[in-house]
């Protein structure tokens, strides 16, 4: 009877164990994975030195809860395979707590697995890879940010609002899976608002490609209304630097969601009137945070160390680290503990709000984060030496995220032109 | 319209193309004569385009005549083959010649990825250009289509006075003659009082110089990234393996069907653009393994 008593007990302890506080640590171990060699680098530097900057500030104003936070960067450009095996040193090894991974949608594939595995939390801090969460249903991996299906969706409907009479568009896309992913979405959703339209030409030059002169003939050749290019980071530098001085810049409407990466370093080769989407509403020149004292130290701050003004990675680094902040504090309140377990901390994600350097975000049920998107028309600024925004429009989260459930590829192709004017929209007034 | 597709293409083809000989008759050269795959060749490429562009940023910034920039890419590319391309040479691959090709092939790779680090810690990761060249030369309307004086003529011009310099010297000089002798036979060579240790520094520095000379131009007209070499470098071997390794005016042509095929598929399927230098090259290596311009070799026995 005894022995059953204790087996009983033991089965009810280990049963309820997991959700108990966990003893609050002397530091938290945050293992961050980023882009630190490669072409994605111009991405996971900024990350990385957003991270540094972000968790100084942290620490001196006493860390997490008390805790301070000491950051292991893990390099994704290693490959999936060294990545994994520094994933799981990290955590095995290093005691990281929680994981911040990743930059690339195919590393987020193959290590939201492993953190289940290993039962660590991981934020996807920067990855837009709907299939995420709407092929699995994940506990111990949440998303900071939007994805891929808002951030095309937001691009197509500022083009169908502000440049509605176009009948053929191209697309130039870079042939990897994201590109063709981000092409896809793109195409689905304008169909479904404008189904007379014409795709006259689907290029997927190589990822990396040096020379995009034979797209470019193409395009002159074809002379199509829109031309939309969802490449990033030099690709995107390449393309737009020789279709200008090539003078077919202004030949079309041009569509770059990605493109508010490439606006400082691409200086006067970047025309006015070229739609730019900033992967969530990250712009350094934010209509609503221009003049927030926050927003402008962390600019003022970012550009100090790294002489460049921050891109969207900056503040998708800034995001998952509120969010991280918030979800521990949220647990720790929630459940009267100085320091959560793991399982509670995952709890306090869902249904999470939290600031990054922008606008409020939420995490939905299904652990995907739902954010604002930012889009806007280049405007020549003599001020900065290059292309700012102009005509933004903010579109909210809740207007362009696919609902809970549904797959982006199959939301997307039921939308209704509608949408383009749903009065939920904001938008800022031209400064000319 | 066919015809007007093919000659759009062709014109496409023939800048795309002469790029990629740039820098893959460098790679050929070395093989032809060191017997060396030489993997860092990629580097050597970009760092080229670094160095070009970092001389394009200075005389932007001192205010001289934008026109220097064209002379700074023949000095970027001749100081990096002689200084990078001498040091390579003298500190490590003269330890390998004639050593098994995995040795050589894994020492050159290793060369390359610390090269590539080097390149990150010198000129940083944010992708950077200087676009002087395009600008300054201007476009040419061609059939309807503008296309940029720098890349239609001047890239292509460069890889034309490059090809034609290389087989005068090789075949009509005294120090061609030499080359050619020590790449023969090295021993019977140095046998006859050749310096065969100079004439490999030298085949070696002059094979880097025109890898940094393609990244030179290549560095007026496009972004400069890391990773930006091993892109090059995939490209140079399957020019270099369809050509036939060491065969330099086969370079020229295996660059210009590559570049041809390439354009041609943009035109007509898209969805092949970037398979297409790999299967031109599979298709040439299925009945000729040895390269399109390979010759039987004599069999010691």
């Amino acid at each position: 009877m005894l022995r059953r008593s204790l087996g009983a007990l033991c089965a009810v302890w280990l049963w309820i164990s997991p959700t108990l506080a966990a003893d609050k640590p002397k530091e938290l171990v945050v293992g961050i994975t980023t882009f630190l060699s490669g072409p994605a680098s111009v991405f996971g530097v900024p990350g990385k030195n957003a991270a540094d900057l972000l968790i100084a500030n942290l620490n001196a104003k006493g860390g997490i809860l008390g805790v301070p936070l000491r950051a292991i960067f893990i390099d994704e450009g290693a490959g999936a395979n060294q990545l994994m095996s520094e994933y799981r040193r990290v955590v095995l090894n290093e005691k990281a707590e929680v994981m911040l991974a990743s930059i690339s949608s195919t590393s987020c594939l193959a290590l939201a697995p492993v953190a289940e595995d290993l039962e660590v939390p991981n934020i996807l801090w920067d990855c837009s890879s709907p299939r995420i969460f709407e092929d699995n249903n994940y506990k111990y991996n949440v998303r900071t940010q939007a994805h891929t299906g808002a951030e095309m969706l937001a691009a197509a409907l500022y083009l169908v609002k502000n440049k509605p009479d176009f009948k053929t568009v191209a697309g130039v896309n870079q042939d990897y899976a994201a590109g063709r992913d981000q092409w896809a979405l793109f195409i689905t959703a304008l169909k479904s608002m404008k189904p007379d339209i014409q795709v006259v030409a689907e290029l997927f030059p190589k990822f990396g490609a040096p020379d995009y002169s034979t797209e470019i003939s193409r395009l002159q050749a074809l002379r199509p209304d829109v031309i939309v290019n969802t490449s990033w980071g030099g690709d995107l530098d390449t393309f737009v630097q020789q279709a200008a001085a090539r003078g077919v810049m202004t030949q079309a409407t041009y569509v770059f969601p990605l493109g508010e990466s490439s606006l400082e370093r691409l200086g006067n080769a970047m025309p006015s009137g070229v739609i730019i989407g900033a992967r969530g509403d990250h712009y350094f020149r934010h209509p609503k945070y221009m003049q927030d004292v926050d927003f402008q130290n962390f600019v003022k701050s970012y550009r100090e160390k790294t002489h460049a003004y921050p891109i969207y990675p900056v503040f998708h680094m800034a995001q998952a680290i509120s969010a991280l902040t918030g979800a521990y504090e949220k647990a720790s309140k929630a459940n009267d503990v100085p320091w959560p377990s793991k399982e509670q901390l995952m709890a306090a994600f869902r249904d999470l709000k939290f600031r990054g350097l922008t606008s409020e975000i939420s995490i939905r049920e299904d652990n995907q984060g739902l954010e604002d998107q930012l889009i806007g028309t280049t405007l020549w600024s003599p001020e900065y030496g290059f292309a700012i925004l102009d005509r933004m429009s903010i579109y909210p989260a809740k207007l362009v995220t696919p609902p809970m459930g549904q797959r982006s590829a199959d939301w997307l192709a039921k939308i209704k032109p509608e949408m383009a004017n749903d009065p939920s929209i904001e938008t800022f007034a031209a400064q000319r | 319209m066919f015809i007007q597709t093919v000659l759009l293409a062709a014109l496409d083809g023939l800048s795309y193309g002469a790029q990629v000989f740039l820098v893959a008759v460098g790679l050929s050269l070395i093989f032809g004569v060191l017997r060396i795959v030489n993997v860092a060749h990629g580097s050597l490429y970009a760092i080229g385009a670094y160095v070009t562009a970092t001389f394009g940023l200075f005389i932007a910034a001192a205010g001289w005549s934008p026109w220097l920039t064209f002379p700074a890419m023949a000095l970027s590319a001749c100081l990096v083959g002689i200084i990078v391309g001498g040091a390579l040479e003298v500190s490590l691959l003269r330890r390998i010649y004639g050593q098994e090709q995995v040795l050589q092939l894994l020492l050159t790779f290793a060369v390359f990825m610390i090269l590539e680090d080097l390149q990150k810690a010198v000129w940083g990761v944010t992708p950077f250009f200087v676009n002087t060249p395009l600008s300054l030369l201007g476009t040419a309307n061609i059939l309807g289509i503008n296309y940029s004086i720098y890349q239609l003529v001047v890239v292509p011009l460069v890889a034309v006075i490059v090809l034609v310099s290389l087989r005068y010297i090789l075949r009509h000089t005294r120090i061609g003659r030499i080359v050619t002798a020590v790449a023969d036979d090295r021993e019977t060579s140095a046998a006859m009082g050749v310096d065969a240790t100079r004439v490999y520094l030298l085949t070696f520095m002059t094979g880097a110089s025109l890898a940094a000379f393609g990244g030179a131009l290549a560095s007026g007209a496009t972004s400069l990234v890391p990773g930006m070499g091993a892109g090059m470098i995939i490209l140079s071997f399957a020019v270099a393996a369809t050509a036939g390794l060491g065969r330099i005016e086969g370079a020229a042509v295996a660059a210009l069907m590559i570049g041809l095929g390439r354009s041609i598929a943009v035109y007509i399927a898209p969805e092949f653009d970037a398979v297409v230098p790999y299967l031109i090259m599979f298709v040439v290596l299925l009945f000729k393994p040895k390269g399109l311009f390979s010759v039987p070799q004599t069999r010691k026995v």
